[in-house]
C-alpha cells in the first residue's frame, strides 16, 4: 500500500447531468424490507443515479454500552447476543475474550474446541442467510433464502440442544462455557458438517454461474482496496478488495493457529466478489470443523479461577477481538476493580461496514443501492446498539 | 452458452422439488399446531421457583436472599423477604419470600438468575404457549403461580435435575453428619459437666447450651 493510500478522502462530488436538472431526494426507510430492519437512506437522485446519500442511523438504539456500565460483568453477556443477533455465540466469545484479558483467566483447552466449534458453525449459517438475503433483494423471492434456512435450521437445532436456545445462546462465560456438550452432540455436529458440502455445492449450482447474478452484481458497488483500509472495513467486505486480512491468522486468538485453512480473498471489491468470498469462507469454515471435531479433549470448561457471584477485575483495561462473521468485532473494557465496568465500548463491525455505504452507491442506480446496500451484510441490532 | 447458468440453477431446484416428495430430509416444515417436534432437553424460556415435597410453601428451596434479584439483566424480579422464619430442606431456619414475582414480559430467558442461585431455588421452566389477553397482569407471576415441584423439574430436564438432586443429598448428608457430630460433641461435652466434680459450677454450662441450636 503506498502512502498516498493514507491521505484523507473526500467522496467525489457528482453534479447533475444536465444545467437546470433537479435532484429527487428520496428517503429509503426506515420501514423497507430491503434495509433489513430499521435504517434510513437518504438518496439523492438524478434520474436513476444515486448522486449523494447519506444514511441515518440510531433507530434501534438500546443503550446497550451505558447499561453495561451499570450491570455486573456478567449481566451484560446476555445482552451481546442481542447485538448481532444471527451470529450471538461469537458476540458472548468477543466479550468473554476482553473480559478474560482484564482478569487473566486461562481458558481450558476444551472449552476452547467448543467455542472454536461453535463460532465455525456461526459463521456457516450467518453467511448462508447472508447470500438468502442478498438474492431475494435480487428478484431471487426465497429459493436461495430458503435454502440457507433449512440448513440454518438444523445449526440452530445443534445450538439449543447444547445452549438452551436457539439465536440468544448466552453460552460463553468468562473462563469457559457455561455448560458441558449432551451426550452424543459432537456426533450430531459431525452429521450436520457432513451434510454442509452438499449444501454450499448446491448453492453454487443455483448461484454462482447464475447470468442475473452475474449481470447484475459484476462491477456494481465497487470498494477500492485502499479506501477499505481507511475507512477501516473489515471481514468478508474487505478481503473482497483483496486485502488479507483475517484476525483469526493475524492474532491467533483461542486456537486457530492449530487449524490449517486458507483466508480467500477477492479481486475487484463488487458485489458478485463479496458473494464469492462468503461462499469460499463457508468451505473453509467446513474445514475448521472437520479438523476441530475429532480433535477435541476431554477436561474441564471453566477456568477454576472464575467466578460467577462477587466478580471483580483487578483495576485495568483491556481489548478482546475475534473476527466475527461479519468484521472484526472488538470490545473494549474499562474496570476500576469494582463489580461493573468504568468504560464499556463494542466496536461493531456492521455499524463499521456500512459507513463507507455512500462511496460504493456513487454514480449507480437506485435499484442497485438495495443490493450493494445487501452485500454488506449488516445487522441493525448491531449498528444501533 | 447464455442461460447456462440459470438451467443449471433450475436443475437444482427441480431436483430439490422433487425430492420433497420422496426424501423425507427434503420436507423440512412442521405443521405447528397439529403436529410438534420433539422437545429438546436443554431448552429454556421462562424461570420457576422449586419446591420439595407437596406443600408449594413450606417445601419452598427460596430463602429470599435477594441475589437473583440484584443480578438479573433487565430487573424483572421482585422479592419481599419475610420477617419469620422456615426451616429449609436440611431443617436450618431460613427466611422465605412473602412476595415473589416475575415479570416474564420483560425476562429475556437468559438464565442468569439461574446460574447465581446458590440454592437451586430457580431453574428454566420449557413452557412456552403463554399467550394471554391480559397484557399487564396476565404476565406478572406471582409466587404461587411460579412454584413448581421437584418432580416437574425431574420431568422438563431429567439430566440437569438428576445433578442438582445428587448435589443437594450430598449437602443434606453433610449437614446432618455435621448436625449429629455437633450433638454428641455437645451431649460428651454435658456428660463431661455432669460427671466432674462439683466444685464448678455455672460457668461452663451456658456455651453446651447454645450449642444444639447452631
Amino acid at each position: 500500500m503506498s502512502a498516498t493510500a493514507f491521505k484523507s478522502y473526500r467522496p467525489p462530488v457528482i453534479e447533475p447531468s444536465e444545467e437546470g436538472d433537479e435532484l429527487l431526494e428520496v428517503a429509503m426507510g426506515p420501514h423497507h424490507p430491503s434495509t433489513h430492519g430499521v435504517f434510513r437512506m437518504d438518496v439523492a437522485l438524478d434520474g436513476e443515479r444515486v448522486v449523494r446519500l447519506k444514511p441515518v442511523f440510531g433507530y434501534l438504539h438500546r443503550n446497550h454500552e451505558k447499561i453495561a456500565e451499570t450491570a455486573s460483568y456478567l449481566a451484560s453477556m446476555p445482552y451481546t447476543d442481542r447485538l448481532d443477533y444471527f451470529c450471538s455465540l461469537t458476540n458472548n466469545w468477543a466479550y468473554a475474550l476482553a473480559v478474560e484479558k482484564l482478569a487473566g483467566f486461562q481458558v481450558p483447552e476444551r472449552a476452547e474446541y467448543i467455542r472454536v466449534i461453535t463460532a465455525e458453525l456461526t459463521r456457516i449459517q450467518n453467511h448462508a442467510s447472508a447470500i438468502g438475503f442478498l438474492t431475494q433483494e435480487m428478484g431471487a423471492s426465497g429459493t436461495p433464502l430458503m435454502y440457507a434456512f433449512r440448513e440454518r435450521e438444523k445449526i440452530l437445532d445443534l445450538f439449543e440442544e447444547l445452549t438452551g436456545s436457539r439465536m440468544m445462546c448466552n453460552y460463553m462465560r468468562f473462563g469457559g462455557c457455561r455448560v458441558e456438550l449432551p451426550k452424543g452432540w459432537l456426533e450430531r455436529v459431525q452429521k450436520v458438517v457432513d451434510g454442509l458440502p452438499k449444501f454450499i455445492d448446491e448453492t453454487e449450482a443455483l448461484l454462482t454461474g447464475n447470468e442475473i447474478l452475474m449481470a447484475r452484481s459484476q462491477g456494481v458497488g465497487i470498494l477500492k482496496p485502499d479506501l477499505a483500509v481507511n475507512a477501516g472495513i473489515t471481514g468478508p467486505m474487505l478481503r473482497a478488495t483483496g486485502v488479507n486480512y483475517d484476525i483469526r491468522k493475524i492474532d491467533h486468538y483461542g486456537i486457530y493457529d492449530r487449524f490449517k485453512f486458507r483466508v480467500p480473498l477477492g479481486d475487484h471489491g463488487d458485489i458478485y466478489d463479496r458473494y464469492m468470498i462468503r461462499v469460499l469462507e463457508m468451505r473453509e469454515s467446513v474445514e475448521i470443523l472437520k479438523q476441530a471435531i475429532p480433535d477435541i479433549p476431554a477436561g474441564p470448561i471453566m477456568d477454576p479461577k472464575s467466578k460467577i457471584r462477587g466478580f471483580r477485575p483487578k483495576v485495568g483495561e483491556a481489548y478482546g477481538r475475534i473476527e466475527a462473521p461479519k468484521g472484526e468485532l472488538g470490545f473494549y473494557l474499562i474496570s476500576d476493580g469494582t463489580g461493573n465496568p468504568y468504560r464499556y465500548r463494542v466496536r461493531p463491525p456492521s455499524l463499521i461496514n456500512l459507513t463507507v455505504l455512500e462511496d460504493m452507491c456513487l454514480g449507480q442506480n437506485v435499484a442497485d443501492v438495495v443490493l450493494i446496500f445487501g452485500s454488506v451484510d449488516i445487522v441493525l441490532g448491531e449498528v444501533d446498539r | 452458452m447464455l442461460g447456462e447458468g440459470m438451467l443449471k440453477g433450475l436443475a437444482e431446484t427441480a431436483e430439490n422439488f422433487a425430492g420433497s416428495f420422496v426424501s423425507k430430509e427434503r420436507m423440512t416444515t412442521v405443521q405447528y399446531p397439529e403436529e410438534r417436534i420433539a422437545p429438546i432437553e436443554n431448552t429454556r424460556d421462562f424461570p420457576f421457583l422449586i419446591f420439595d415435597g407437596t406443600d408449594p410453601l413450606a417445601g419452598l428451596r427460596c430463602v429470599a436472599c435477594q441475589i437473583c434479584e440484584k443480578e438479573c439483566p433487565p430487573k424483572c424480579i421482585y422479592i419481599t423477604k419475610s420477617t419469620d422464619k422456615k426451616p429449609d430442606f436440611v431443617g436450618k431456619p431460613q427466611n422465605y419470600p412473602t412476595r415473589f414475582d416475575i415479570d416474564i414480559s420483560v425476562c429475556m430467558s437468559c438464565q442468569i438468575c439461574v446460574e447465581v442461585c446458590p440454592f437451586e431455588a430457580i431453574k428454566m421452566d420449557t413452557q412456552f404457549e403463554l399467550s394471554t389477553t391480559d397484557r399487564f397482569g396476565g404476565l406478572l407471576l406471582d409466587r404461587d403461580q411460579l412454584s413448581r415441584s421437584n418432580e416437574y423439574y425431574n420431568e422438563i430436564h431429567p439430566t440437569e435435575a438428576a445433578e442438582v438432586d445428587a448435589r443437594l443429598a450430598e449437602e443434606k448428608v453433610k449437614a446432618e453428619a455435621k448436625a449429629k457430630a455437633a450433638a454428641e460433641a455437645a451431649a460428651a461435652k454435658a456428660a463431661a459437666a455432669a460427671a466432674a466434680p462439683p466444685a464448678v459450677t455455672a460457668p461452663p454450662k451456658e456455651p453446651i447450651a447454645k450449642e444444639p441450636g447452631a
